[in-house]
């Protein structure tokens, strides 16, 4: 015997009846649910970044070859999405033949009775007396009228030795099936879509300072694949004020914020503008665009004079808050010109200044808010490199072609400031003020075009859900057999199509219907 | 004023958890109840040696004994008090292992603590609730508390609908172990909410996730059930020696499956809508609808792993044990979810205030 040879064609088709089958689509599921976990294991480039950069310190040996098998990108890697597309084409392979086999049965009678209703859920019997049939209207007319009140589709059907009536109800299961799975493609096609034409970017703002919604004047931005300049709004924000709560009472929470919320003044898009504020639930809609709170911390004001008196730096740096509830916060201050040598620091901002219990003659902060605010600063002087044109961020300070001239390990006291305070620089470089404290205000500026879609669709799946899990689809019979005596057989069964706890009863209900529609009564 | 509402809370709480380990036990008695019932019809359909034998010397064309109202009653009653008093509670505990229905003494009992239990358990909450000044379930212990609160209610109220008493030893043996775990590791005192859980939808998302864990937590009991009763049938059926007795007293596997998978549907629909509303939030508080935060995976996965549950039970071979199988598999996910996730995952929902 030979097996018949499968063409290149066969094969595709052999392929695509596999990949459309329930047992793939169960298959790709339970592996699309296991390749979601190692996400949660390792940290993400994604949401932890910071995270990820540790992890490769901790774990040297390891994490390159994470890394190879994209474990710190899981979710856009090419065997997650590999499930998941396939997933989706075998989901669509599914519901094209499916939409079309509904659409017939929608429009088509309900199929013919059977033969035998015997063997139908539910089955049973009621018999018309003779001489009740002369009042009755007549039975199988009357059957089909209370079905179509039930919302049953209906149609009649006559053989040699009787007349019935077919049932079907519940179409609409069908269609919330259909209605669930084509928004989950929605979905996925919305969040393609928003991803590749949105973007998004954070921006420091310190108080009194604005924001101008343009491609330089972020801090990070992640464009999408097709982002191009003219989907940036033209707005720009100013924040006024940041005002911020901690709890002071409750012991249990000394320190808790309780409120943060930026008064901000708006401009554009166009000659609009407006005060309004932005809060931690509450982003402000502007232009299309999603403008969020999403951190905040301190800004020193910080001013250096040379030994002459001329002031060649002032401004409030953004201080960056440190994993610690006293916010505890780490900034870099660079002076490259005005002074004999190019001088960097290193400082720590304690907004509520303490001495620290874990290393003597250091200092902490034990309370959020500024109740006492100390600034410390490590000096170096030597070559910023900022000259040979490299872009430097300013949240970082190389100190490889740096001296260090005060702070531990020198033997040098880092200088410490609280406001209103001038202190001498090392070496009689100068003198630095801490001119007073600003806060600053983390906004993450969010445009996805299609998120409104992702919306529409996902209240399509829960309302597809609800109908093609609750809604039963059942067809019901009634058949009429004319008896010699005169007398009438009534038969009444059921079908599920799906699940349908409630069958029987539909059945029993229908039947008792039917009776009280005949005589007024309930036939024996 | 709010560390002595908290701690009557906690008072009551305690109350409520007394209330349950006793109607803990009243259900297990119930369940061993229904073991010896089983046993004993079991004897008297197959009648033992000695049975046997009296059979024989009996005159034949005396009425065949029946299963119901046989008890020896035209015994003569004993003259003590203490033997009248023993010899009821002997012919009581006979007449229920031979009639028993579905509301034994031990299981009217059970049912009547654990509704007492859940009214101190509900007190307690409302307590925490005022304490705060905030709904109770902003942190892993006021969650804990909460949780397994919707757990005993959604578990008498499905009573209303289904016959589904049988559960109670599971149900209320899980409570107890996550209110226990909740007191050891999770309590934390009142604290005021932070900024980024100041949302109506706080209210929302938790209520209905905590709704579809307790769907989750009867779907998981009764699918477990049916694969025991599963094995018993098969078990029966190749006339081998049977373990659980008591099953022979519940509802055929089949009958447990199609219990399983309503329970675990309404379930996966409360589990639908709090990914969507988690995702509203998201985009409220965080700036996007989804990042894959650790919480947000898991919670996926899940909704993923029920999803296939319920794909399974329309695929051949995979209806019955294996599609039970994936309802276990769900129900461990959302334990883990809650308990490891929270607490030893990094991410943004920092929740648990440990």
């Amino acid at each position: 015997m030979t097996q018949p040879k499968l063409g290149p064609v066969g094969w595709l088709r052999w392929f695509w009846r596999q990949l459309t089958s329930m047992r793939t689509a169960l298959f790709l599921l339970l592996l699309l649910a296991i390749a979601a976990v190692p996400g949660s294991l390792v940290p993400q480039r994604s949401s932890d970044p910071n995270g990820v950069t540790k992890y490769f310190t901790d774990n040297p040996k390891l994490a390159p070859v994470l890394d190879n098998l994209q474990f710190f990108d899981v979710y856009t890697s090419v065997w997650f999405s590999a499930i998941y597309l396939l997933l989706f084409a075998s989901l669509i392979g599914c519901i094209i033949p499916r939409t079309k086999h509904h659409f017939e049965a929608m429009r088509a009678k309900p199929p013919k009775t059977p033969v035998r209703l015997t063997r139908m859920a539910g089955y049973q019997v009621r018999t018309l007396p003779a001489e009740a049939r002369a009042d009755a209207p007549d039975p199988i007319l009357t059957a089909r009228d209370v079905l179509k009140a039930s919302h049953y589709r209906v149609a009649l059907y006559q053989d040699a030795r009787s007349t019935s009536v077919s049932a079907e109800r519940g179409y609409l299961r069908e269609t919330g099936n259909l209605v669930f799975h084509v928004a989950l493609l929605g979905v996925l096609l919305a969040i393609g879509v928003g991803g590749g034409f949105g973007y998004t970017g954070q921006k420091i703002v310190v108080e009194g300072q604005s924001f101008v919604n343009s491609l330089p004047s972020y801090n990070s931005f992640n464009p999408g694949r097709f982002f191009s300049d003219g989907a940036l709004a033209p707005f720009s924000i100013a924040v006024n004020k940041l005002d911020v709560r901690y709890e002071t009472k409750n012991q249990d929470a000394i320190g808790t914020p309780l409120d943060y919320t930026a008064h901000v003044t708006t401009t554009g898009p166009g000659d609009t503008s407006s005060d309004t504020t932005i809060k931690v639930n509450e982003p402000l809609a502007i232009g299309g665009t999603n403008v969020y709170l999403l951190g905040n911390g301190y800004a020193p004001t910080i001013t250096v004079k040379n030994t002459a008196g001329k002031v060649v730096f002032s401004d409030s740096v953004p201080f960056i808050p440190q994993a610690d509830p006293g916010l505890t916060s780490l900034g870099f201050v660079k002076v490259p010109d005005g002074l004999k040598e190019q001088v960097g620091m290193i400082g720590f901002f304690y907004p509520t200044v303490t001495e620290s219990e874990r290393a003597k003659g250091a200092l902490a902060s034990k309370f959020p808010g500024l109740n006492d605010p100390v600034l410390s600063l490590n000096v170096y002087a030597g070559d910023l490199g900022v000259d040979n044109g490299v872009p430097q961020s300013v949240y970082s300070l190389n100190t490889d072609t740096l001296e260090q001239l005060a702070g531990p390990p020198t033997k040098t006291k880092a200088l410490e400031l609280k406001p209103g305070q001038t202190v001498e620089l090392p070496n009689g470089l100068g003198t630095i003020t801490l001119d007073g404290v600003k806060r600053f205000a983390t906004l993450e500026v969010h445009h996805d075009p299609a998120q409104i879609w992702v919306l529409v669709f996902a209240v399509l799946i829960l309302g597809g859900l609800l109908t093609s899990l609750f809604v039963p689809r059942r067809r019901l019979w009634v058949k009429a057999i004319e008896n010699p005596d005169g007398s009438l057989t009534l038969e009444y069964a059921g079908l599920a199509r799906g699940e349908d706890p409630n069958l029987l009863a539909a059945v029993t209900a229908a039947a008792d219907q039917h009776s009280h529609a005949l005589s007024g009564r309930p036939t024996t | 004023m709010t560390e002595t509402l908290a701690q009557l809370s906690t008072v009551f709480l305690y109350a409520a958890m007394g209330l349950y380990a006793a109607a803990f036990i009243a259900f297990a008695l119930d369940l061993a109840r229904r073991g010896a019932r089983a046993t004993a019809v079991e004897a008297a359909v197959v009648p033992s040696a000695v049975a046997r034998r009296a059979e024989v010397r009996e005159p034949v064309g005396a009425p065949a004994p029946t299963i119901i109202g046989e008890a020896p009653r035209d015994v003569a009653p004993p003259s003590s008090a203490l033997g009248r008093l023993s010899s009821r509670i002997s012919s009581k505990v006979e007449d229920d292992l031979v009639n028993g229905s579905d509301s034994s003494a031990s299981m009217r009992w059970a049912f009547g603590l654990t509704i007492v239990g859940f009214a101190f358990h509900l007190v307690a909450v409302v307590l925490r609730g005022i304490a705060a000044a905030r709904v109770p379930w902003a942190n892993m212990w006021e969650f804990s508390m909460t949780g397994t609160l919707v757990i005993i209610g959604v578990f008498l109220v499905a009573n209303l609908k289904w016959q589904i008493k049988y559960l109670g030893t599971f149900v209320l043996g899980l409570v107890l172990v996550l209110q226990g775990v909740a007191l050891l590791r999770y309590y934390v005192p009142v604290v005021p909410l932070q900024p980024a859980l100041q949302s109506y939808w706080l209210v929302i998302h938790i209520i209905v996730a905590v709704l579809g864990t307790a769907f989750f937590a009867l779907g998981f009991a009764l699918s477990g059930l049916q694969l025991l009763q599963y094995r018993r049938e098969r078990q029966v059926e190749e006339s081998r020696p049977q373990q659980f007795r008591f099953l022979a007293t519940l509802p055929n596997s089949v009958t447990l499956e199609n219990l399983a998978y309503r329970i675990n549907i309404v379930g996966f629909i409360a589990w639908t809508f709090t990914l969507i509303a988690g995702a509203i939030w998201a985009e409220k508080a965080w700036g996007r609808y989804w990042g894959w935060d650790t919480k947000e995976v898991w919670t996926f996965i899940i909704w993923v792993i029920y999803a296939g549950y319920i794909h399974a039970r329309a695929t051949r071979g995979w209806r019955g044990s294996r599609s039970a199988w994936l309802a276990i598999i769900g129900f461990a996910a959302v334990l883990f979810n809650f308990g490891i996730v929270n607490v030893f995952f990094h991410g943004l929902h920092a929740y648990s205030g440990l």
